[in-house]
């Protein structure tokens, strides 16, 4: 009986942030599935409707828009976090074998994880500016470095050209994170590793790749990770740097989730009689399977090379 | 045999000078590369005060923008400030600071007495099913937000808290994200690591469960109670699109006004954008958590390098 009076009180603790969890987390998990699968869900007065299929799923795959988005995100994701962790492992290094100087570099690397998505990304759209950019405006400070009037993120910029901005963004704005996480694993590796190394004189990138890169491996395994995750969900970025004003962002630069985000709102149905709010719901399931897979495959790569 | 010695002498001290050199110049190269990648971080914050000095006049009539301000204009700060347009509900600055203070201040008490709480029965009390709910919270840790975000429009939305011109926007943008799992999570670590002497000491010295939790756990745990603390307000700070999504007018965030067009009206009444208005309000939105950063840097700096070795 004594048991039974300590787990009440335990649940009284829990009480309300499980009622929030589960009202704000818990519910809408179930509910979206739910609502890509009810293909006629109609948000106004919360119905599901009767049609159960996957004709919102097959609606997605048929939206120009929605491959597009897709595709905008996987260049994003396979080249910002590839190129960012490796340059964050190199920083890392270097920072890690100074002596002088060394705190002043470490807290100037990793200022950007202080500052805002959107704010950043502003400076950036600006930095690359153009006359075309926002009205009329002078050509900044790219243009004017190298001598040329390239329309970057403007409205008539190709997708090479904005796509490169943003993943010069995404590329600065996740090396802080990776780069402390790194510095914290090499600070933890043990000196007698180096100093055998020393001994044996071995070469440097030797030493990189045999002792230093193997016991980091599980600290890149997990920043590949959550970065991987990360960018999968990239949108404000994309919106800072090659949006106009507001959240207007042009179709052909939308994400995954700008996607997702488009639909809120839209409470009507399309011409094949699917609800917008179904293709959100649909769009955001298959983020999340695609989410899952590649999470997946990582946790199985990093199982077969990781050293622990 | 003086000869051979001075040659041994010789070469030895040829192979020591060419190490040494090898050794200078790689670090030669490390410091250049660092100082260029810092310069690479440093350049976008020299650009955004330098475009924010710039006056009207310069960024609406020249066709390069120049590397330093021509004629120094920090008026353009104080116009900001009071920027409002009828789009945006006439609402200038301070009310909008006004909003993001009040969202902030709310979910970071509520967010991390809530944490504290969940944290404290998962770490330390015994009752049935403890480690299901944990399992379910970590599974749930891995799912992206975007999945719950349709269904928790539809939510709100029919609580009547979309587009609410009263306290109802406040609640669309504190409640659905008030209880975070990770700051549960990294709480709850922190608890598990204080000893279990320390609580059957209290308990026998007739300690309520509730008096431990805030007179001894709670003041252990201080530092990682100040990094969600700070993770929370930076949460606030920064977030744009779902209060951007729910809220009235009225009830906007400063990330809201920062993505405000600031156009040209008053001076040639074309519409063009003013990017020094912008960029002044982009250093207003920078700053406090650049502040926040100096101060409590060593907070920020050991809460997400945990969260990072632990995962």
């Amino acid at each position: 009986m004594l048991e039974y009076k300590k787990d009440y009180k335990a649940w009284l603790y829990m009480a309300i942030p499980l009622f929030l969890l589960s009202v704000f987390t818990f519910y809408p998990l179930i509910k979206t599935i739910l609502i890509s699968l009810f293909s006629q869900y109609n948000a106004i007065d919360d119905s599901f409707g009767q049609f159960f299929d996957f004709a919102a799923y097959q609606t997605i795959f048929g939206d120009k828009n929605f491959i597009n988005a897709i595709g905008n995100t996987l260049i994003l994701v396979f080249v910002s976090v590839p190129v960012s962790t490796v340059l964050a492992l190199l920083i890392a290094v270097a920072l890690n074998s100074i002596k002088p100087l060394q705190k002043i570099f470490q807290t100037i690397f990793f200022v950007p994880y202080v500052t805002n998505t959107l704010a950043i990304g502003m400076v950036f759209s600006v930095m690359f500016s153009h006359p075309l950019t926002q009205g009329i405006m002078a050509e900044g400070l790219i243009n004017t470095l190298f001598q040329t009037s390239i329309d970057w993120v403007g409205v008539t910029a190709t997708r090479n050209n904005w796509m490169f901005v943003v993943l010069i963004y995404s590329i600065w704005s996740g090396l802080p994170f990776k780069i402390l996480v790194f510095i914290g694993g090499l600070q933890s590796i043990s000196k007698q590793y180096y100093d055998a190394a020393k001994v044996d004189s071995t070469p440097k990138r030797r030493v990189l790749t045999h002792i230093t890169i193997p016991l980091l491996s599980p600290l890149i395994s997990y920043i590949l990770i959550t970065s991987f995750i990360g960018a999968f969900k990239a949108y404000e970025s994309v919106l800072a740097v090659a949006g106009t004003t507001g959240r207007t962002l042009d179709r052909n630069r939308w994400t995954a989730v700008a996607y997702v985000y488009d639909k809120i709102g839209l409470s009507g149905m399309d011409s094949n009689y699917v609800s917008y709010y179904s293709r959100g719901a649909a769009a955001a399931v298959m983020l999340f399977i695609i989410i899952l897979i590649f999470t997946a495959i990582n946790l199985y790569v990093s199982k077969k090379r990781v050293h622990y | 045999m003086d000869n051979m010695m001075k040659y041994a002498d010789y070469s030895e001290n040829k192979a020591l000078k060419a190490q040494k050199t090898a050794q200078i110049m790689s670090k030669f190269g490390t410091y250049t590369f660092l100082s260029i990648m810092a310069f690479i971080v440093i350049v976008p914050f020299y650009w955004m005060l330098n475009v924010s000095f710039q006056s009207s006049n310069e960024v609406l009539n020249s066709l390069n923008t120049s590397l330093f301000p021509k004629v120094f204009s920090p008026k353009n700060y104080i116009n900001v400030f009071l920027y409002s347009t009828a789009q945006q509900g006439n609402i200038n600055f301070p009310r909008y600071l006004l909003n993001t203070s009040i969202v902030a201040v709310f979910s970071t008490i509520g967010g991390t007495f809530f944490s504290i709480l969940v944290a404290f029965a998962l770490a330390r009390l015994n009752f049935k099913g403890r480690e299901l709910i944990f399992t379910i919270l970590l599974a749930t840790m891995m799912i992206p937000g975007e999945m719950m975000v349709i269904s928790n429009y539809i939510t709100v939305s029919r609580l009547g808290w979309v587009n609410d011109p009263g306290i109802g926007s406040y609640l669309a943008m504190i409640i659905p994200f008030l209880v975070s799992i990770f700051h549960i999570y990294l709480l709850r670590q922190t608890f598990k690591q204080i000893p279990n002497e320390l609580y059957y000491a209290a308990k026998v010295d007739g300690c309520k469960d509730y008096k431990y939790l805030w007179s001894v756990m709670v003041p252990i745990a201080k530092s990682s109670i100040v990094t969600i603390i700070i993770l929370k307000l930076m949460g606030a700070w920064n977030a744009y699109i779902w209060p951007d999504i729910v809220a009235n007018e009225q009830f906007k965030l400063v990330t809201t006004w920062l993505r405000s067009s600031f156009t040209d009206q008053a001076e040639t009444g074309s519409g063009r954008v003013l990017i020094n208005y912008q960029m002044a309000a982009t250093v207003i939105v920078t700053v406090p958590l650049l502040l926040l950063f100096i101060f409590f840097r060593k907070y920020i700096m050991s809460g997400i390098s945990r969260s990072g070795v632990k995962g």
